[in-house]
């Protein structure tokens, strides 16, 4: 036991183990829901580590986070579904064998293009601080929405509130990861492959933060953090670095608004509403902000949590009273609400906190 | 030769005209002090100085390149490393993350190097280890690198404030106030630190308060008033001013 404490590398490889298997373990205890559940706090990680660059590292808050998911989730909905070449009839003729854009492409221009939109939220905002801030980009989350909502006059680009549909599942060399498929005589379901690519990459992107972190451009993100002034007074510029914490986190939200694209097939403007903004802001204050194993165990109890009261709870209710007395949703708000007070007065920089040798 | 030469810098606050034709030159390696009673204008001149306030006129030469003080980190990389006189450190980094974040303009690593962490990533990071546990060693307060920063005692802040604006490596070090709420040792502690500073080639320009301490360490000293300056020159001269002697004093009334 002793040696498993000290060996780093032992850790490492029963970590990996352990992830191997949690999606067989959660399919065998409670089928394909619990699996989904597992894959969608994956994508919450990877949506809670690019806010927590923009966050936790450099200070800016922000409360429209969730506009770079959409902006994510729309590129591959429009790159990637028959909905393009339904609308526009010059489209349908430039790809008579329909849409079917590579993830390969998809990623890599999410990426970028929410990263875009990130430079483009940045840069009128570069000296608003604190609450000011938020509230600048709790706007421009609400503008991204409203346009997503809206975009289907005068030509349908969006489709609207009715969403997009057919979204295709990743595809790699070949293989679709939508149908389950065979491998060495095991059926592998769909949501367990993409558990595995979700996982894959939330590892790349939670080593690209841990570097980040300890670097020139993470230090001077803190620098910003604490003392505006003092920074620059350091020499660093302050505007440009401000900017790619916005892109970089934006890039992150943008690539995770893909993958949900894709898992789902099915986008609509609904998934992108504030109160998931807030719902990721709190997974990163509630874990530790700027602490990147506490913005993980954030998104995890706050992605799983839920889940398990809304299985709990209803059938809890029926075995005490014989009836359903309170819905299981009022009473996960009241629960994510005590919680959330209870941080602030007892934990204040999150259950998690970065420790440091005093 | 000097190193610092400024002239005409005026600058307004609404009604109050903080600085008003005010100059100050300063030789390289030499220490300068700019003192003044309260509200006379050093810290606003200092903050004109490295691009905190914006002048309303003024030019600033630095080594003999004209430098344009617009933006507080222009002037930085010009050459002109600054202290505060209530210290601003980055509170919740370590004393070490402090100095290292002084040498950003120093180094260069980019997002492609960082992301990817390139053998030039990981030399440089070395470097700024060892460049910052130096200059700790520096200033004496190497032992406490490891420490949360806002924990240290004043005076080692004040230190670290110090080896924070050397590892920019400037021409100039501008300390504002630096021996401010100092004891007897820590500012004679100071007081050779900074000698050892200038002996190692930074010139340096400081507001300070404590007489003894200034006339004991400044070759030249400036005295403002009222945004004005009033007398220039070595300390003997400015102690024996009448003007200077009338401004902290003032003059007795005969009626």
């Amino acid at each position: 036991m002793t040696l498993f404490l000290q060996n780093k590398h032992l850790q490492l490889l029963a970590l990996a183990i352990m992830l191997c298997f949690a999606p067989w373990l959660c399919m065998m205890a409670g089928g394909n829901y619990w699996v989904r559940v597992l894959d969608f706090a994956l994508l919450y990680i990877f949506l809670a580590l690019g806010l927590n660059i923009v966050v936790g590292f450099a200070g800016l808050l922000d409360l429209g986070y969730i506009a770079f998911y959409a902006v994510g989730a729309y590129c591959a909905g429009l790159l990637a579904s028959p909905h393009l070449i339904n609308s526009f009839a010059f489209i349908r003729e430039a790809f008579p064998a329909g849409l079917h854009t590579s993830y390969l492409m998809i990623l890599p221009l999410a990426a970028l293009i929410a990263g875009l939109f990130g430079v483009l939220l940045g840069a009128p905002t570069l000296k608003l601080r604190g609450d000011y801030l938020a509230i600048v980009t709790l706007g421009f989350g609400e503008i991204i929405r409203i346009f997503l909502n809206n975009l289907d006059r005068p030509m349908n680009l969006t489709n609207g509130p009715k969403g997009i549909n057919g979204v295709e599942a990743v595809s790699i060399m070949g293989t679709s990861l939508g149908k389950q498929i065979q491998f060495l005589g095991l059926s592998i379901p769909s949501v367990i492959l993409n558990y595995y690519l979700f996982l894959v990459l939330v590892i790349g992107v939670v080593i690209i933060c841990i570097r980040l972190q300890d670097s020139r451009i993470g230090r001077a993100w803190v620098a910003i953090r604490e003392d505006e002034i003092a920074a620059k007074a350091m020499g660093i510029n302050t505007r440009n670095l401000k900017l790619l914490a916005f892109a970089i986190g934006a890039s992150f939200g943008g690539v995770s608004g893909a993958l949900f694209a894709s898992f789902q097939g099915f986008i609509s403007p609904e998934s992108f509403s504030l109160s998931e903004s807030i719902v990721i802001l709190a997974m990163v204050v509630l874990g530790g902000m700027g602490h990147i194993p506490g913005v993980i165990f954030g998104s995890l109890l706050l992605a799983v949590f839920p889940e398990f009261l809304r299985s709990t709870l209803v059938p809890l209710q029926t075995m005490l009273f014989g009836h359903v007395v309170i819905d299981a949703e009022v009473i996960r708000q009241f629960i994510y609400g005590c919680a959330l007070i209870l941080v602030i007065r007892f934990r204040p920089h999150g259950v998690w906190p970065k420790t440091r040798v005093v | 030769m000097t190193l610092l030469d400024i002239s005409g810098v005026s600058k307004r606050f609404g009604g109050l005209q903080a600085l008003q034709d005010a100059h100050l030159s300063v030789p390289a390696g030499s220490i300068v002090g700019l003192i003044g009673p309260n509200g006379a204008g050093k810290t606003s001149f200092f903050n004109v100085m490295t691009g905190l306030y914006p002048a309303d006129s003024g030019t600033f030469i630095l080594n003999g390149v004209p430098y344009n003080p617009s933006a507080v980190d222009q002037v930085l990389r010009a050459g002109i490393a600054r202290t505060f006189q209530n210290i601003r450190l980055f509170k919740e980094m370590t004393v070490l993350e402090n100095v290292m974040v002084g040498r950003h303009t120093r180094t260069q690593s980019g997002l492609f190097s960082t992301i990817f962490r390139t053998s030039f990533n990981r030399s440089e990071e070395k470097q700024v280890i060892a460049d910052a546990m130096q200059l700790l060693a520096y200033v004496g307060i190497e032992k406490e690198a490891q420490q949360i920063s806002k924990n240290l005692s004043y005076g080692s802040q004040r230190r670290l404030e110090i080896a924070r604006a050397l590892a920019t490596e400037p021409l100039l070090l501008a300390l504002d106030e630096p021996a401010a709420g100092m004891n007897q040792t820590e500012k004679k502690d100071l007081q050779l630190l900074l000698q050892k500073i200038r002996d190692d080639g930074t010139t340096i320009l400081m507001i300070e308060h404590d007489v003894r301490l200034v006339m004991g360490l400044c070759s030249e000293i400036t005295v403002l008033d009222e945004g004005r300056v009033i007398a220039q020159g070595p300390p003997e001269s400015v102690r024996n001013n009448p003007a200077v002697i009338k401004a902290y004093l003032g003059v007795a009334h005969h009626e």
